[in-house]
């Protein structure tokens, strides 16, 4: 069961109608490594890996439908007053001719969102290494969205979404420490 | 001596049609050496934690990379 708090992880400001970004963007959104995909994909696996890192994949899983919020406010923000004219610039006529300014769960380059983005292998190793790729590749497209962006304020939120991604890399990585972790074994320092 | 990113010269073939970029860079964030974080360790104070992203400055990394940590 989830509460819901009716605020956003991390203020979401944008500086100017910029429908190109929100293009760019919309892979953090609906993409193989987007915010989606990441929430889905720990929350369930999260059943079928040892006790003791439920809890990591049910936080950090929660914590991705967070940024997906945020992902979603900055897509709206950056679309809800252009004109046809200026979607049809930015290359989202297709966008807009499908879902006028609605978001929907596609990619940067409009495939839409596919289960076939995550896997469930069951193997505690195997998913948890999934779950550190997932969080490296995802920290590189906000890089590659931040190299693209010239908005500021936007920028500042990608930017703590970025360090997000590395935080929850750390604790995936020790995750994998906790379940290979031989306790007969003399340990030695 | 840890750096948050790591660089290198492609190689340039004459007949290579754009104008060479130079040096390539990638990230090497700190998850990378951390290992198991140890207990204990320095923490942000909570209000800029929030503004970071991150409790740990052992685990803050700021990007684009700044100059005196080697960015360019």
């Amino acid at each position: 069961m989830w509460f819901y708090e009716k605020k956003l992880q991390y203020p979401v400001k944008v500086t100017e109608c910029n429908p190109r970004l929100a293009k760019y963007l919309i892979e953090q959104y609906g993409g193989a490594d987007g915010e989606l995909s990441a929430a889905l994909r720990y929350l369930n696996q999260r059943y079928s890996i040892p006790d003791k890192v439920i809890g990591l994949l049910t936080d950090i899983g929660t914590e991705e439908f967070a940024h997906l919020e945020m992902i979603a406010a900055m897509i709206y923000k950056l679309t809800k007053d252009a004109t046809p004219e200026q979607m049809k610039e930015a290359g989202l006529g297709a966008h807009y001719a499908n879902h006028d300014k609605a978001l929907f769960y596609h990619n940067a380059a409009g495939s839409p969102w596919t289960a076939t983005y995550i896997q469930a292998k069951g193997d505690p190793i195997a998913d948890l290494y999934e779950d550190i790729a997932a969080e490296e590749k995802a920290r590189a497209t906000y890089q590659w969205i931040i190299n693209m962006s010239d908005d500021p304020c936007l920028n500042d939120s990608l930017k703590f979404l970025r360090e997000r991604e590395v935080v929850h890399s750390q604790r995936f990585r020790e995750a994998v420490e906790i379940l290979k972790f031989e306790k007969d074994r003399k340990q030695f320092f | 001596m840890y750096t948050p990113i790591k660089c290198y010269q492609p190689y340039y073939g004459p007949n290579d049609p754009c104008p060479p970029i130079g040096i390539k860079c990638y990230q090497t964030p700190p998850n990378l050496y951390l290992g198991f974080q140890a207990p204990n360790m320095q923490q942000f104070p909570i209000q800029e934690a929030l503004y970071r992203g991150t409790l740990w400055p052992v685990l803050y990394d700021p990007y684009p990379t700044p100059m005196k940590k080697g960015g360019k």
